[in-house]
């Protein structure tokens, strides 16, 4: 791979790049679904490629090919540099990436057992006897079931000297019954919806899930929202279970700390974020038990954020984004990081694969579980009136960060610090700063998941990007809730 | 490019190498470039060459797939043994159908109304990097004369796609297409703009920028206003954001998951008479592959006739489960119309060229007639961060997004706050008043389509955000 990687560095640099990067990820998944009895899916990929980017005239140029012969990549590389000097005919700012310390490492992802490795037929067994025991409960009328391995291998190499060999082998698997009566279709997730739990794991993950185990209950749940009451309108207490927070984390503070985001660089597409740069260590984010930290390092655990460099040879780093309730940092990179002042990158540039350009990404954005002993339970007990909600069933959110709704799964009436009646199509909304800053009280350690997002989209072209989100359940006080249908009765 | 005897070759490859009862080869890929920029500097600037092959194995009713970019001997040696692995390891799914033969796929009768015409445009398939930085100079330009910072895309590429499969079926496809979005970003206030075509001959960038600019200067300082129920103005990219929703719902394998909100309301009238809406890959305006992901020809379908569901659409195996089914007789037509996905597929198949029948003579309304016709509303640019909140009454929730104009006296008087709607799509296609004549249309919640403008009663918006 270093043979390849220094057709494209040299022809790069004999072409007038002052800079140059090549990645070359060779790429395998499988994927594997379910649907009422029948398979939905079964597919194996694979991937190789190389994507060169380049600084020549002081603009960014990128090119990828399929094509790793000898003229192959040199004409990539070529090509990056013909772009990057059209780049700099349309040119407002300087370019300038903060200086960062040539690396060499080679760091693997924690992998007890090669997902890989496991016969088909294990996985398949064990998708189709979920499903089966999700269609086993009366008024089920549509079973889903997924699990999908991914092994992503990645060479990196720099003009500045880097050499960073990695890779990573995430697994994910989960499920859903539907069920359709009347005039209202109602849904049930496990472990999470939109797939399940995502992680940089092999398939110790999946064991560990017990999938199989709360399929009955889960069928039975989507049945009975049927006949529950639907969600009140309303001020309420709003306790969040710690997906659903994942989820929040993600689009409230995630999204909004990208420097990229901040500066303008996605006011087409994704959008911009309310986090202006003067609100860098004065805004009051959250309340003062509200501590966010974007940490990509592997001790923070196997998140589908967790990396040893990122895609421009930057280490991995934790940054504390709110730091008891103040907002303390962004997601940067070696081009925006100089916009805060700062002198190194946070290292969050990130791909999804080798014919897509690095953009700040999230990595795992994660708030820390409370200081004091607390479960779900003995949250639920002090609270007077609430409504506790699970699992996501809709999210969506302003272009710049401020105004979301969020609709869940199943919520509970909590009444005397009791958990309460079920009740179906439960939603809220808000807006970011007003909602972390009445959040008062959050589970401690051992209510704690590192959620995977394995869907997260951003970028043109899009890329679609795995990011880690750990969390507690936690309570928020006087939210709206039920606005989802209101109008719509 | 790869071209149609390069991809017949890998078939060969593939077939010589196959052990399964039958193979089908999908290959698909081509040339792409993507010029992009913000505060009037280009600041991403890619592009990219790639094939993917993709080859379904099937040993009587089990089937399986695998991919790859890799297209040496032994790469394609080891994707047909992954697939044909994958497959014989599969349960036996009694819905699986021998793939079709050369002869089904001719004998399907197929409108294709005035014709296709090559979607195929060389000076779209040239375009250099120096070419989409003068269009995004262009368009810079605009921005720096009315003191806006511009943000957006000029993107190019040319594709290709096509299907073999032992059974003789082999149709190929190639297009171009080329694609400009625009924001314009003041202080207090954005405008935006965006299209796309397989003829870049047809794209004005700095008419849209031009555009956009206006919006971002007419909407400068919004006005705070209360959410409620309001007369909107959708302009085409903001219809299309929103209906795209509904579709997916169109196919006999929703139906029969009964994860469709037309589910016992086939044949009722849902929409307002003035809804006819067809799926129609052949329409001059539309673009997309002419074949499905078994080869079958797509059909011309009208899914809606004045506001009553008519039809759906079917892949093989979704129209012979369904002529099975308890609802079989009550769905509509139940035949095979070319929309299915590759298989093995969780989804099944979906209407993707959806083409708006206009108004009737007479009756079309431009934008700016629906507005001075207006007493009071708001005119809505486009709709953003889209998703479902109910799948049955398709209740929907978004944001408005880069111009949002409050209407008064049939005059646009100023910029308001964005926007939250929770909007059930049965109510809103019941209460258009009036339309304007279907355009080409791109956003970013939906996939492209021929969409009108329309003026819409009591459009539920529930709250405001702070911009």
């Amino acid at each position: 791979m270093k043979d390849i990687a220094s057709w494209a560095l040299e022809t790069a640099k004999l072409r007038g790049a002052s800079h140059a990067e090549a990645r070359i990820v060779d790429e395998r998944s499988r994927a594997l679904a379910t649907k009422n009895g029948r398979i939905a899916g079964a597919s194996d990929s694979e991937s190789l490629g190389i994507g060169i980017r380049v600084i020549a005239n002081g603009g960014f140029g990128f090119a990828a090919t399929d094509d790793l012969s000898r003229e192959g990549v040199e004409g990539c590389a070529a090509r990056a540099v013909e772009i990057a000097r059209a780049s700099s005919s349309v040119k407002s700012q300087e370019l300038y990436l903060v200086p960062e310390p040539a690396a060499k490492a080679d760091w693997a992802s924690p992998c007890k057992i090669d997902p890989f490795s496991i016969a088909i037929e294990k996985n398949l067994d064990l998708l189709f006897a979920i499903d089966a025991a999700l269609l086993a409960v009366k008024g089920v009328t549509l079973a889903e079931t997924n699990m999908n391995f991914r092994r992503y291998e990645q060479w990196f190499y720099s003009s500045e000297g880097s050499e960073i060999h990695q890779t990573i082998v995430t697994s994910g698997a989960g499920y859903a019954a539907y069920s359709f009566q009347g005039t209202q279709i109602q849904k049930r997730s496990y472990p999470n919806s939109y797939g399940g739990q995502f992680q940089g794991r092999g398939y110790e993950l999946i064991e560990e899930l017990r999938l199989l185990e709360h399929a009955g209950e889960v069928a039975e749940q989507a049945v009975a929202l049927h006949s529950a009451a639907q969600c009140p309108e309303g001020q309420f207490s709003a306790i969040l279970d710690s997906s659903q927070l994942a989820l929040q984390i993600h689009e409230s503070i995630g999204h909004p700390i990208e420097l990229d985001r901040v500066l303008g660089m996605e006011a087409n597409f994704a959008g911009t974020s309310f986090l202006t740069l003067d609100k860098l260590r004065t805004l009051q984010y959250g309340s003062e038990i509200v501590n966010v930290v974007a940490d990509a390092t592997p001790a923070h655990g196997p998140g589908l954020g967790t990396f040893a460099y990122d895609d421009e040879g930057v280490a991995a780093q934790c940054t504390p984004i709110i730091t008891n309730g103040l907002f303390t940092g962004y997601l940067t990179s070696r081009d925006t990081a100089a916009a805060i002042g700062a002198t190194r990158s946070g290292g969050c540039l990130r791909a999804e694969n080798w014919n897509r350009l690095p953009i700040v990404r999230m990595t795992n954005v994660s708030i820390l579980p409370g200081q004091s002993p607390l479960t779900l339970e003995q949250l639920i007990a002090s609270t007077e009136r609430g409504i506790l909600m699970e699992t996501n069933r809709s999210w969506s959110i302003d272009d710049k960060r401020y105004n979301f709704q969020f609709g869940c799964e199943i919520g509970w009436e909590i009444v005397g610090g009791k958990r309460g009646r079920m009740l179906k199509n439960p939603s809220y909304s808000g807006i970011t700063t007003e909602f972390w800053n009445s959040m008062d009280a959050i589970c401690s350690r051992e209510e704690w998941t590192l959620w995977g997002t394995p869907n997260c989209g951003k970028g043109q072209p899009q890329q679609v990007m795995g990011t880690g989100h750990g969390a507690a359940p936690a309570r928020f006080r006087n939210i709206m809730v039920g606005t989802a249908y209101k109008g719509n009765e | 490019m790869l071209d149609r005897d390069q991809a017949n070759d890998i078939f060969d490859k593939l077939r010589r190498l196959s052990q399964a009862d039958e193979i089908e080869l999908l290959i698909s890929g081509g040339r792409s470039a993507l010029t992009r920029f913000a505060n009037n500097t280009i600041h991403q600037n890619v592009a990219e060459e790639e094939y993917h092959i993709s080859v379904r194995s099937a040993f009587g009713n089990r089937t399986a797939r695998a991919s790859t970019n890799k297209h040496d001997d032994d790469s394609l040696r080891r994707v047909v043994q992954s697939s044909e692995a994958l497959a014989k390891v599969q349960h036996p799914d009694p819905d699986l159908l021998p793939m079709p033969t050369k002869e089904e796929v001719a004998a399907a009768n197929v409108d294709c109304g005035d014709g296709m015409v090559s979607r195929y445009f060389e000076a779209t398939a040239r375009l250099t990097p120096q070419n989409r930085a003068q269009g995004v100079a262009a368009m810079v330009d605009v921005a720096k004369k009315n003191n806006l910072a511009a943000a957006g895309i000029f993107s190019s590429a040319e594709i290709v796609e096509g299907i073999f499969n032992s059974k003789g079926v082999n149709a190929w496809y190639e297009q171009t297409l080329a694609e400009v979005s625009v924001s314009m970003i003041g202080s207090s206030s954005s405008g935006w703009q965006k299209a796309n075509a397989p003829d870049m001959a047809r794209l004005e960038p700095a008419r849209l920028a031009e555009v956009a600019a206006v919006k971002a200067i007419d909407s400068k300082n919004p006005r705070d206003l209360p959410p409620g129920k309001y007369t909107v103005i959708l302009e085409p990219a903001a219809v299309l954001d929103i209906v795209g929703f509904m579709f997916w719902d169109f196919g006999g394998s929703a139906l029969l998951d009964q994860r469709s909100f037309l589910n016992d309301r086939i044949g009722m009238r849902l929409f307002g008479e003035n809804i006819t809406v067809w799926d129609d890959v052949y329409h001059p305006l539309q673009a997309g592959v002419p074949f499905d992901g078994e080869g079958m020809r797509r059909q011309r379908l009208k899914l809606i006739e004045n506001g009553v569901v008519r039809a759906v659409t079917y892949s093989r195996s979704s129209a012979k489960r369904m002529q099975a089914s308890e609802m079989d007789g009550k769905v509509g037509p139940v035949r095979p119309t070319g929309h299915g996905f590759a298989l093995p597929s969780e989804i099944g198949e979906a209407p993707l060229n959806i083409v708006f029948a206009g108004p009737l003579e007479g009756e079309s309304r431009t934008v700016e007639q629906m507005l001075a016709s207006t007493e009071r509303g708001i005119l809505v640019t486009r709709l953003w961060y889209i998703r479902e909140v109910d799948p049955y009454e398709k209740i929907l929730t978004g944001m408005t997004r880069d111009g949002t104009f409050l209407v008064e006296n049939g005059k646009v008087v100023c910029g308001v706050r964005n926007f939250r709607f929770n909007e059930s799509l049965l109510h809103m296609l019941q209460n258009v008043e009036v339309m304007g004549l279907p355009t080409r249309s791109c956003g970013e919640e939906s996939f492209d389509m021929v969409v009108p403008p329309m003026k819409v009663r009591e459009f539920n918006f529930t709250e405001t955000t702070k911009f």
